[in-house]
């Protein structure tokens, strides 16, 4: 089996995991802000698309070059996807970037493909962890004209393409494509990796490759904030009112045959 | 963009009648082309059962585009995309509408950089701006910890629309639906199917069930999802469901993931047990009528959410539940 060429698209955003309550946003700019202490992550969708290149890697061989596009990048977030075993980080890095939607994220990445010339699969994470819109993989195809496989929880490497096991509801198909293609991939692939000290000192020393729109061709214009389609005309957060009726009792188990009356009561059951 | 006009629905069949996405819709579709005083169509690709288009007629749309897709598979995005983009060509939409599920989750996006116009997926929300006469697409974001509301500067506009966030209408039986039968050229398939495995669900079906019973990362196992958790979705006619830890876990199956990236249900009863409560776990069930949490941890976020709550490990609390549930129920 040849060895593999990889790119990985890693996008870097709040930690999704983050308290509910700590997601503040900041009306000025219109962007959602989470306290400093809390740092940014790659995407988890991105960390199993990342791990889905890592496995191929592990098996055919090849190479990994990370994508990632922003602005003011955090270079010990980002760097991670080199620490766990990729080869090659490539920031699309510019204030010209910032506040993109999906079309000029998409748009942006499919010139960096396009200039990274030699690949048989992009990966990318089934949908971004902060605006969970699902489009980059999809866009990223229709741009470059290529298959699209989405929801892989499984990629193998066979002659001249790829086994993948794809999610559908109640289930899962095989399907087999060709290379090159794009695979957007779900959380039942599994955890990426830790990385290891040696992954940790190697990613250290490596300088990410650095692209501004000139680098990729296009006008500051037609990426970012500029060149969306979709305007934010309000991000806000609906207001909770905390009114949950805590059941109690002298034990647990009491409490719970509480709840069973006091639901019977309110005429839910 | 002037010449665009029309609210056209990316229609879905779901044994052998309209797909209840479909009317949700078709209801949503209903609403902005009276608002913006224009018609409503439906595309039906493939097969169809009988009185689906008299269905979607009675639902409101005057015009059926249907398509034969040579067999080709529900699940085969590259035969649906064909399809749509024939029937944009031929009904020049000014508003595109695709259900949020399997197959409009790939299909809208791939509609949108096709036609290259926008798509806001996962929405919530639609409604015409008086001023602009364009569509506000409201859609949850940050795993549901804030709502945005956008507006596509490009035409079509296309939304895909979660299940269930918005309500099915009533069909009227007095509106005639004219059939446009498209051309459409199924393309080879660039992704080649070799099989397809479907985990059959015992008992019933998650989304359908009108009580659901989930466990979490605090259920820390397997086994009480075939137990305990079991024993109360029977006591209450519904289903067992599970958020995503629980599934990565793999103490559930995929199957009965709820939440963002999973299923979504909304049904009368969801018992929310060992689940704190992560918005996106509760972008899948947040829509049921009443939420009944079940946590040790008092400042768990399940209880921002919940309506009656109890505070107590679920191996205490559960077992006592489900029996006096048992006994009210047998009354």
């Amino acid at each position: 089996m040849p060895e593999l060429s990889m790119i990985v698209c890693c996008k870097q955003t709040l930690d999704p995991e983050a308290p509910p309550a700590s997601f503040k946003i900041d009306p000025a700019t219109k962007r959602m802000t989470l306290p400093t202490d809390i740092k940014p992550v790659i995407g988890q969708y991105d960390e199993f698309a990342l791990e889905a290149a890592l496995r191929l890697k592990a098996s055919v061989g090849g190479k990994i070059t990370v994508l990632s596009l922003g602005n003011k990048l955090v270079r010990d977030v980002i760097k991670k996807a080199l620490a766990v075993g990729g080869d090659e980080l490539v920031l699309l890095e510019d204030a010209a970037f910032e506040d993109s939607d999906s079309w000029t994220t998409a748009y942006a990445l499919s010139l960096a493909v396009k200039k990274l010339e030699s690949y048989d699969v992009i990966f990318c994470g089934r949908q971004s962890s902060d605006w969970d819109s699902g489009q980059v993989g999809a866009g990223l195809a229709e741009l470059l004209g290529l298959p699209l496989v989405t929801l892989a929880r499984k990629v193998e490497a066979i002659e001249g393409g790829l086994r993948i096991e794809q999610v559908i509801p109640d289930g899962f198909q095989v399907v087999e494509v060709q290379t090159p293609a794009v695979v957007t991939v779900t959380s039942e692939l599994g955890n990426l990796r830790y990385a290891v000290l040696k992954g940790i000192m190697a990613a250290a020393k490596k300088q990410p490759i650095i692209w501004t729109p000139a680098d990729l061709g296009i006008e500051p214009s037609e990426v970012g904030a500029a060149g969306r389609r979709l305007s934010l005309s309000r991000l806000y957060q609906p207001v909770k009112e905390a009114r949950c009726e805590i059941v109690a009792g002298e034990t647990p188990a009491e409490a719970g045959a509480n709840l069973a009356a006091r639901l019977r009561e309110a005429k839910v059951i | 963009m002037e010449d665009y006009s029309g609210v056209i629905v990316y229609g879905e069949i779901a044994g052998q009648k309209l797909a209840s996405t479909t009317c949700e819709l078709l209801e949503c579709g209903r609403r902005l082309a009276e608002d913006l005083g224009h018609s409503l169509a439906c595309v039906l690709p493939g097969e169809l059962p009988p009185n689906v288009v008299e269905d979607v007629a009675a639902r409101g749309a005057k015009t059926v585009y249907t398509a034969d897709m040579a067999g080709a598979s529900v699940f085969d995005a590259e035969a649906h995309l064909a399809v749509a983009m024939a029937a944009v060509k031929e009904a020049r939409p000014a508003i595109i509408l695709v259900g949020h599920t399997a197959l409009g989750r790939q299909l809208g996006p791939r509609m949108a950089f096709r036609l290259g116009t926008a798509v806001t997926t996962d929405c919530i929300d639609l409604k015409v701006d008086p001023d602009s006469r364009r569509i506000v697409m409201t859609k949850p974001v940050y795993g549901g910890n804030a709502l945005v509301d956008l507006v596509a500067t490009t035409t079509p506009q296309i939304a895909t629309v979660r299940p269930k966030a918005m309500t099915a209408g009533e069909p009227t039986s007095d509106n005639r639906a004219t059939t446009v039968p498209l051309m459409v050229k199924v393309p080879t398939p660039q992704v080649v199917l070799r099989d397809r495995v479907i985990e059959e669900v015992v008992g019933v079906k998650l989304e359908d069930a009108p009580a659901v019973v989930s466990g979490g990362r605090g259920i820390a196992g397997p086994t009480p999802f075939t137990t305990v958790l079991k024993d109360l979705a029977e006591v209450l006619h519904g289903a067992v469901g599970a958020s995503r830890p629980a599934c990565d876990n793999g103490w559930a199956p995929e199957a009965m993931h709820i939440g963002l990236t999973g299923k979504i249900v909304a049904p009368e009863l969801y018992v929310a047990v060992a689940i704190s409560g992560a918005s996106q776990h509760m972008a899948g069930c947040s829509g049921s009528k009443t939420i009944v949490a079940i946590n040790k941890d008092a400042e768990a976020n399940i209880f921002r959410e919940a309506t009656y709550g109890v505070v107590g490990r679920f191996e205490e609390v559960l077992p006592a539940f489900t029996a006096k549930l048992r006994e009210l129920l047998a009354d």
